[in-house]
């Protein structure tokens, strides 16, 4: 369990530790990303899916839903695709909102992009090492079996207001982001 | 990689409470507002639809307890927490999010007396129905599971006795039927015992106790170990299928391993209404950041204490697990080595009369219903706390005529000695 946040004199290596993430790779990547492919985006406002796209946008990433069930439509304002090959232009992260075993073909049509994705996130609960270990080899940084929204929430603050344990000490005051004040932001002072 | 896990001490002071987001405060402020501000229309609607994370209004999360509810999911272990009104909000919202009328739970019969009452008259209306089992026996448990078991429930320390609970032994059955294992936390606090680590999957605290410490302010907590997958099982709807209050949600998919203490929020605190108040949370935190140094000279007076008693003529038996003759000193060395706690009962000799006489000769020892102040406590169990149980039933929970219990605070243990020996002596 990661808890207080020490400096990492350690470069990281391309093959992660998938079962313990360090709270920097996890940053480095929600601070880096801007455009986001959600594979296994869902019309269902009660969906985690649904929720986790509202809550990026909320943030500033420019999020992309992919399903070929609702392609052409508009989800949340935005246009869904069928597929990660019909998305114009260049893609950041492929985040993965389908069970562990899709999760291998759906890597597999990410590294068939053009430019290649920086990242490829699959969702809390799907993990599929065989395609993390494709997409490393690549050059790929891939985080699997977390959620973007938890971990956003994790290291900016925001999380705590729900009484999470969020596994973050600071003697630093946290940075609000954007208007109000119910908005926290990852650039908080380490 | 280097991301350490820090100590106990510094969880004590430090978790859930970064300086203040908009002026730098650096102790936790007081939020005393019933309601929160939105940021805009769409904001407040992602609020009510569990889409955002923030505050609405102070009966379903305020701030000052949520570095609470953080502070205590940290000491000890678990995911996430719950700060409620009272220790028995903590058990009530529990056992609403797990059980439907016509449920049942298997339970140790060694439990605070109010907790019985809880169970035995309260719940009935809800159709909640308990079995009881015997701390000392975790068979009995297994033989008290039927199809309708939903949960089981023990304290780590059973007050009043000093009962040592096999929380591992317990735990295990647990697992074997697929139940989630709640345990009370109260007597032991995360600095002594650590029911996670033994196969706990949510833990419950009377606040009041040993965590607050001094005397001041009731509150409850619970805390969600994260180890129980509800998602996919049946048996338990709140978690596992689509909430109609929330447009179809399904709570214990989207929330994960903190899925429980948000149905314990948005389902019972939401509904049911026991809010802590912020101004107690603030008292609650401040207590905890002396907790592991309170607990250790809780724990040693106490010992203390207890070796005198039972070397003292007019006393027939000291029930404390620190004793070496105790019979619990066994678990207590497994599960609590820094200590065995405040709370323990003696017999004397003179019985009920003896008892009476002796509360009202003690000086320094306030005669009232708590544990877990600074102050040292007495009171006559059968006469106060425990008085609308059966006979039957109070013997079984350690509080027959002839018991005294204490709860030792934090003064000079010579002094706490000398007060019982001048009263012992009048008795």
């Amino acid at each position: 369990m990661m808890l207080i946040e020490l400096p990492c004199p350690i470069p990281y290596v391309s093959r992660m530790n998938h079962d313990n993430y360090p709270n920097d790779y996890i940053r480095g990547i929600l601070q880096s990303v801007k455009t986001i492919a959600l594979v296994g985006a869902s019309q269902n406002p009660a969906r985690p899916s649904w929720i986790v796209m509202k809550y990026l946008l909320e943030r500033g990433y420019d999020v992309i839903p992919i399903n070929p069930g609702i392609a052409g439509h508009e989800l949340l304002g935005k246009k869904v695709y069928g597929s990660l090959a019909e998305v114009p232009g260049p893609i950041d992260m492929v985040e993965i909102f389908r069970n562990s075993e899709a999760a291998g073909p759906i890597t597999d049509e990410a590294l068939a992009l053009q430019p290649l994705p920086k990242v490829i996130w699959m969702q809390l609960s799907v993990r599929n090492d065989e395609a993390a270990a494709r997409a490393e080899a690549k050059g790929i940084q891939v985080v699997m079996d977390r959620c973007p929204k938890i971990e956003f929430g994790r290291l900016s603050g925001e999380i705590s207001w729900q009484g999470v344990n969020s596994r973050m000490l600071s003697a630093k005051k946290p940075v609000l982001s954007g208007k109000g004040f119910q908005k926290l932001s990852l650039n908080r002072p380490r | 990689m280097t991301d350490r896990l820090p100590g106990f001490n510094t969880l004590a002071i430090h978790a859930g409470a970064a300086p203040d987001a908009a002026t730098g405060a650096r102790a936790t402020p007081i939020y005393q507002t019933t309601s929160f501000v939105f940021d805009d229309v769409d904001h407040a609607a992602s609020l009510f639809g569990l889409q955002a994370f923030g505050n609405i209004y102070s009966r379903i999360g305020n701030p000052t307890c949520a570095v609470l509810e953080e502070r205590i999911a940290a000491l000890e272990g678990g995911t996430a927490a719950l700060a409620v009104a009272s220790g028995h909000a903590a058990e009530f919202l529990v056992f609403h999010t797990l059980l439907q009328p016509g449920d049942e739970f298997v339970a140790a019969k060694q439990l605070y007396g109010g907790s019985i009452n809880q169970f035995n008259h309260s719940y009935k209306n809800f159709g909640w129905n308990v079995a009881w089992a015997n701390a000392d026996d975790p068979a009995s448990f297994e033989a008290a599971i039927t199809p309708k078991t939903k949960a089981i429930f023990v304290e780590s320390i059973a007050n009043p006795g000093g009962v040592i609970v096999d929380l591992q032994a317990i735990a295990a059955i647990a697992k074997k039927h697929r139940i989630p294992f709640i345990v009370d936390n109260t007597m032991a606090t995360p600095y002594l015992i650590k029911p996670f680590e033994h196969g706990a999957d949510i833990i419950v605290h009377s606040a009041t106790k040993f965590l607050g410490g001094h005397g001041n302010s009731i509150g409850g907590l619970i805390v969600d170990g994260g180890s129980f997958n509800f998602a996919g099982d049946d048996r338990y709807p709140m978690l596992s299928k689509p909430r109609p209050e929330y447009g179809g949600m399904v709570l214990g998919e989207t929330f994960g391993n903190f899925g429980f203490a948000i149905a314990c929020r948005v389902l019972g605190l939401r509904d049911l209404g026991p809010a802590l108040s912020p101004f107690n949370a603030f008292l609650i935190i401040n207590g905890i950041e002396t907790l592991p140094l309170r607990m250790q000279r809780h724990s040693d007076n106490a010992l203390a204490v207890a070796e005198h008693l039972a070397q003292h003529s007019k006393i027939s038996w000291v029930s404390y697990p620190g004793l070496r003759s105790d019979r619990y000193h066994n678990l207590a060395q497994q599960y609590c080595p820094k200590g065995a706690g405040a709370v323990f009962t003696f017999g004397l000799k003179g019985g009920y009369e003896a008892g009476v006489k002796l509360v009202s000769n003690l000086k320094l020892f306030s005669h009232l219903a708590n544990i877990g102040d600074t102050r040292s406590l007495v009171i006559h169990p059968a006469s106060t706390t425990h008085r609308q149980l059966t006979d039957e039933q109070k013997t079984q929970a350690g509080a027959g005529p002839e018991v005294v219990r204490l709860s030792i605070g934090i003064e000079d243990k010579e002094d706490l000695i000398d007060d019982l020996n001048q009263a012992l002596d009048a008795a």
